[in-house]
């Protein structure tokens, strides 16, 4: 792989070519090759925990920028949960407008630096654009993330971020449970129209799945940190260390304190497990602890946490979405020599997105396909030894068009592991419901809202992943962008 | 600023006993609830400490703790009037407290202090509450007094007879179900191994006994299940399904094994601790000595 000073080189040489002609044709923008997001090499990278993806240079964003087709019908914007609107920041890049082009974003979106690292674009915004259909791959999409990341950075080292303009206030109260993506959304929005917003964090830190879940490695804390700020810097309160139900009914935020609307945005709980045999045992893990101890806890600094983390030699973890690459991509980090990822299905039916599925690999974890667990071992202290799977092999599509994976009888093999991480996905938490009975939620514990997020309790909103289940960090913004929206007018009406 | 160190106590030399100060915990919470605390906002621990006792006019509550790993020892340092920079609670259902009948609440070491919020609530509720507090020696006796102001009787035990029976708790519990009829209600709260015991005493009995499971923590909402416990054949979490489980049905044995998973790593943290806590000590001796100087 070249190095980001070689791809820049190249990149300013093409770049100088194409600023030479008068006017680019569509045939020139066409033959632009995407430009590959500098990175840092797989043997170095396994070996610290800074941010993989280097970003582009400004030849690079500017070049990548040019390859948009600008297409009237914008079909890029209606793939983005928040509608950013794509084509006219990539266009300001393109023109060297970077400024511009922040502001542009920055109109739909307060977490570029983000999005730009975390969205699945290529699911979204990349999945509909002209220039992958030309190239019959969205992944050679013009880059929309690399481009947002790379003008967010730009006004991040600046120092000159901007807070969102606030309007005189209204003297009304709004309450956010949690502060992760779905709520930082909302309350970005809410507070816009001048009312007051207090947040509601039962950790030590805000940012929810930012700070706790997403490692260092592709999203520095830093950064989130910075996001954050801004939102301090529009007048939102952030309340750490505090539960809502727990330490304070929700019920008594509406009747008792003075808060007109109540958002919950409180994210996915409690972990799913397999529920096979020895799943309780010393160096079994949700994936949703490991990562909270490598993350929010920085058990990686071993120098000054506190926070202990088991250091396994031999890793298997289960699953295949982002959660469980980034499992396998941490505990190579905190010493691993080897990290098995075992998936029922094969690569094809990974939630994961592609890039995440391809750094993994990169850095050395071996992918079991059409494998599962079905017991986990372990000796007299009921510490893992090992762990007993299965083969598969694909038969007949199942309803949803998929080939579902078929046990191969008398498969069985043992594999060598010290360390099993259980990475399938979550339940939802169950505190807000268990706490306050006025919401209705689903059988399997999520949260009914309408068409504008509304629970069943009046003047109670939820979004993010307490009604959708496991989802991304853009849906969840999304969702919160549209209770701000219902909240907006209800407190404008009333 | 929050959570202010209102007054602190030695309990044993160990053991400690420290008054803080948070309103909203104080005015929420229930008997059996926890918090969840940490003494370093960025690189400690979270801890879960069981909530001892409550003023709500004050605006206060108790945590009693014994200086067992970094946190604890940490805490142990701050003084009157420090803070502690994260106080999160109160977590976990609170205990279901109604009219039995006869209850027997068994606590063992610093298990008394959790146990002593029942203790009120059970009495209130009208009900016959007979208290066995156990521990190694005398000096490691807590909540004494505050029992016997509550219960309508206490039997004490130690270890080593140097105060009450020299006795482990079950065999005045074993004694207690024996009676005729049995008590209506057990509730036992201390080391995992007094708990196991003190269940497997009532078990032929078929006296229904409630433990109070004090497991390794991270967030204490239900998201990492780090917590998590064996009950009845099914994995329940002890922030939100617990803390108090039928103790009949816990896999103690289990839950003991993965209470441990970390003393290999706490150790070697805490031999790497041991030249620096030295002049942590080293300086909180000569502040005190400072102090005494100055008083004089």
């Amino acid at each position: 792989m070249k190095s980001r000073n070689e791809m820049d080189a190249e990149a300013r040489c093409l770049l100088g070519e194409l600023l030479a002609k008068d006017k680019l044709t569509a045939r020139d923008r066409a033959s632009i090759p995407q430009q590959e997001m500098p990175s840092q090499s797989a043997g170095e990278r396994i070996g610290n925990t800074s941010e993989v993806a280097l970003g582009y240079t400004p030849a690079m964003a500017r070049l990548e920028a040019m390859r948009c087709l600008q297409c009237p019908s914008k079909p890029c914007v209606s793939g983005c949960p928040v509608a950013i609107d794509i084509p006219e920041f990539v266009k300001a890049i393109a023109e060297g407008r970077d400024a511009d082009a922040i502001a542009i974003i920055k109109r739909r979106s307060l977490l570029p630096c983000v999005c730009g690292r975390v969205c699945p674009q290529e699911k979204q915004c990349m999945k509909n654009c002209t220039a992958g259909k030309i190239a019959g791959d969205p992944e050679k999409s013009v880059a929309i993330g690399r481009l947002e990341r790379y003008v967010a950075d730009l006004e991040r080292e600046s120092g000159r971020s901007v807070p969102p303009p606030v309007k005189p206030s209204t003297g009304k109260k709004v309450a956010v449970v949690g502060s992760g993506p779905a709520s930082v959304t909302f309350a970005v929005d809410v507070r816009r129209e001048g009312h007051d917003v207090t947040m509601f964090e039962a950790f030590h830190k805000p940012g929810g799945v930012l700070m706790y879940g997403i490692p260092e490695f592709r999203l520095p804390k830093s950064i989130v940190e910075k996001e954050l700020d801004n939102l301090r810097a529009m007048g939102v309160e952030i309340r750490t260390d505090f539960v809502i139900g727990r330490s304070r009914p929700l019920k008594a935020l509406l009747e008792k304190d003075g808060y007109s609307a109540v958002f919950i945005g409180s994210g996915a709980g409690l972990p799913k497990f397999m529920n096979i045999p020895g799943e309780n045992f010393v160096g079994v893990f949700s994936a949703n602890e490991y990562l909270t101890r490598a993350n929010l806890m920085k058990a990686y600094d071993t120098d000054h946490a506190d926070t202990p983390i088991y250091r396994a030699k031999r890793v298997a973890v289960l699953g295949g979405g982002n959660v469980a690459m980034d499992a396998a991509r941490t505990a190579l980090r905190l010493g691993a020599e080897k990290v098995f990822l075992v998936y029922r299905r094969t690569e094809a039916e990974m939630p994961a997105r592609v890039e995440e599925v391809r750094h993994a690999r990169e850095e050395g974890v071996e992918f079991l396909l059409l494998q599962n667990a079905v017991r986990i071992l372990g000796d007299e202290q009921d510490v893992v030894t090992g762990m007993e799977c299965v083969r598969y092999e694909l038969g007949e599509p199942d309803e949803s068009g998929r080939r579902r994976p078929v046990l191969i009888p008398g498969s069985e093999f043992v594999l060598d592991v010290d360390c099993v991480i259980v990475a399938i996905g979550n339940e939802s938490n169950p505190l807000i419901a268990a706490t306050t009975p006025e919401i209705n939620v689903d059988k399997r514990g999520h949260i009914v809202v309408d068409e504008d997020n509304r629970t069943s309790m009046p003047h109670v909103y939820a979004g993010g992943d307490i009604v959708l289940g496991a989802a991304t960090v853009i849906l969840a913004m999304g969702e919160g962008r549209r209770a701000a929206a219902a909240v907006n007018r209800e407190l404008a009406g009333a | 600023m929050n959570n202010r160190i209102i007054s602190k106590e030695r309990l044993s030399e160990n053991v400690w006993k420290m008054t803080v100060e948070a309103p909203h915990i104080a005015e929420e919470r229930r008997a059996g609830q926890f918090v969840i605390l940490q003494v370093d906002n960025n690189f400690g621990e979270r801890i879960p400490l069981t909530i001892a006792d409550a003023d709500t006019a004050a605006g206060t509550i108790t945590l009693v703790f014994q200086t067992v790993g970094a946190t604890t020892r940490k805490l142990a340092l701050k003084d009157v009037g420090d803070s502690i920079p994260d106080l999160l609670g109160p977590l976990g259902r609170p205990t279901h407290i109604e009219k039995v009948g006869r209850v027997v609440c068994v606590g063992g070491g610093i298990g008394a202090a959790p146990l002593y919020p029942i203790v009120q609530a059970l009495k209130a509720a009208g009900n016959k509450v007979t208290v066995v507090l156990g521990a190694r020696t005398a000096e490691l006796l807590v909540f004494e007094k505050e029992m016997r102001a509550s219960a309508d009787s206490v039997i004490i035990c130690t270890d080593d007879g140097s105060y009450g029976r020299k006795d482990v708790v079950t065999a005045p519990l074993k004694e207690l179900c024996s009676a005729v009829p049995p008590p209506d209600q057990v509730i036992a709260i201390g080391p995992p191994v007094m708990m196991k015991f003190c269940c497997e005493t009532t078990r032929p009995f078929g006296v229904p006994t409630v433990v109070s499971l004090n497991t390794i923590m991270i967030d204490g909402t239900g998201m990492c299940g780090g917590c998590r416990v064996t009950v009845g054949g099914e994995t329940k979490f002890v922030c939100v399904d617990g803390p108090e489980f039928d103790g009949h049905k816990v896999d103690f044995d289990n839950m003991m094994k993965r209470m441990k998973a970390y003393r290999k790593y706490e150790t070697q943290a805490a031999e790497k601790e041991a030249a620096h806590e030295c002049n942590l000590l080293k300086m909180a001796k000569e502040s005190e000595r400072e102090r005494n100087e100055k008083q004089k």
